[in-house]
């Protein structure tokens, strides 16, 4: 199987660092700003992201989990249904500047069903993407994030994939593979 | 990804124990659903259920019509006393007619055993039991197991007596095979006159004595005893049973251990349950009525993604 990697753990370091003062300089102080990362793998990048964003600025952030499986407008149209995972927000998002963290932007369909979800928890006074991979050319809906990592060119037949040390791979690493045909 | 084994959910027996950890997974996250803010979820958008029951029921039937609302299913309603059962018509003829309307899952009680068995041979849609006779109650087992793991983390080696009117009720069956599953043992304790002849061939312990049920146990599932049912006298009368099988607090001070103690509702007070007991820091009761809304929209929802 082709595998090309596109992203190293020392890449993925220094765009995590950017990615805290980006953050930093928009959201100054963090008062009315929480974190939200998309179940299942949108949580593994705020969970590397959180602490040093803590460190850099010095502030305790609120953040939280988002499960956006029964919200999904692809139920009954797979073949088997998603698994849900935890949501976990100690908080209510009402009037708050809320930044979604997912890990890859591809279709854009769970971030709108990520939009969706949030809703049940308050209106939000402003909502921000923030994604690991940007995958250009691929959008479902009209949803560009705010912040990314890298963007990257794919097509329909690839796989862009995430892997990280802390759920057992070898490396922090972000690779495109070919989808295997039957 | 993990689906259900069946399109239908009949009863206990014929599912698989991960079936049932995958029914118990998925309520946990509708839990947190129905203890947010807003507490719907649009995953049964465009879904007609309809609720047929035959036999009375309150609370069962709004659980349901509250786990299919929480999942944004459209919902009808059916109880036979207003309808055209009483005109002669036939089970599957009253069905077809309503799922002729374009409806996709059934919710149905029915008094006879084997009901909604006979109607998911017979017609198209996803057919949900609610309780048949004194045959099987599903979902009341799931929700039960669901509060046990809540309440003690797990159900693997934990031990679980019912206790009361275990030969007409359809709660303890289902208990049973739903328990045993899961890997926890199950006693049974009733008067000798309550009991199935040959229970104990479904590997359940027997036991007459009240205070040796509870002394074996962690979890008491009291039963109610079901007076209309019953066509002739199981026992002298109510005072009696309530002497000798009713739980209060002086037989729970009694033990060494603390106990949780259960009931499907409704409660008869004063007769299997006395009320300082019903209302008391050991009973998970309202929990379990709780539970039964997340319960009931993890099996609408697991089922209704079942491809055929």
């Amino acid at each position: 199987m082709q595998k090309r990697l596109v992203l190293d753990q020392e890449q993925i370091g220094i765009i995590i660092q950017r990615f805290c003062h980006q953050l930093i300089e928009n959201h100054h102080d963090f008062e009315n700003t929480v974190l939200l990362g998309l179940q299942p793998r949108g949580v593994v990048l705020l969970d590397h992201l959180a602490p040093v964003l803590e460190r850099i600025s010095g502030k305790k952030i609120p953040v939280g989990y988002l499960d956006a499986t029964f919200h999904r407008d692809d139920f009954r149209r797979r073949d088997f249904p998603l698994k849900a995972n935890e949501t976990k927000i100690d908080f209510l998002v009402e009037g708050k500047s809320v930044i979604l963290v997912d890990d890859v932007l591809y279709k854009g369909r769970s971030v709108r069903a990520a939009m969706d979800a949030m809703i049940a928890f308050g209106r939000p006074q402003k909502v921000e993407l923030m994604v690991l991979v940007d995958r250009k050319l691929t959008r479902d809906y009209p949803i560009m994030p705010d912040y990314y990592g890298i963007r990257v060119n794919t097509l329909e037949s690839q796989y862009v994939v995430v892997e990280w040390e802390s759920q057992g791979q070898e490396k922090d690493a972000v690779w495109i593979t070919e989808k295997v045909k039957n | 990804m993990s689906q259900l084994s069946s399109r239908h959910l009949l009863g206990i027996k014929n599912l698989s124990a991960t079936d049932i950890q995958l029914i118990l997974d998925t309520a946990e996250n509708f839990k947190e659903v129905i203890n947010r803010p807003i507490k719907k979820v649009p995953s049964l958008r465009d879904i007609t259920i309809a609720n047929v029951f035959f036999e009375n029921s309150t609370r069962t039937r709004l659980s349901f019509e509250l786990a299919e609302k929480r999942l944004s299913a459209d919902v009808i309603n059916f109880s036979s006393s207003n309808s055209s059962v009483k005109k002669g018509e036939t089970l599957v003829d009253t069905v077809n007619n309503i799922l002729s309307m374009k409806v996709d899952m059934v919710v149905m009680r029915h008094s006879s055993p084997g009901a909604p068995h006979f109607l998911a041979r017979n017609v198209k849609a996803n057919i949900v039991n609610a309780g048949d006779g004194t045959h099987e109650h599903p979902t009341q087992a799931l929700l039960d197991a669901f509060s046990i793991r809540e309440k003690l983390g797990t159900l693997e080696g934990k031990r679980v007596a019912i206790i009361g009117d275990i030969l007409h009720s359809r709660v303890a069956l289902s208990n049973i095979f739903c328990l045993q599953k899961m890997g926890a043992e199950v006693m049974v304790c009733g008067p000798i006159t309550l009991l199935p002849k040959h229970i104990e061939s479904l590997g359940v312990k027997v036991e007459l004595d009240i205070k040796k049920a509870l002394q074996w146990c962690d979890v008491a599932n009291v039963l109610r005893i079901q007076l209309e049912r019953q066509q002739i006298k199981y026992f002298p009368s109510l005072r009696e049973y309530s002497l000798y099988y009713g739980i209060n607090k002086k037989l729970l001070n009694q033990l060494d251990k603390e106990i949780v103690i259960m009931h499907p509702g409704p409660i008869n007070r004063g007769v299997e349950l006395s009320s300082d007991v019903a209302d008391s820091e050991h009973s998970i009761i309202l929990e379990q009525v709780q539970n039964g809304v997340a319960v009931r929209m993890a099996v609408l929802y697991l089922l209704a993604a079942v491809k055929n």
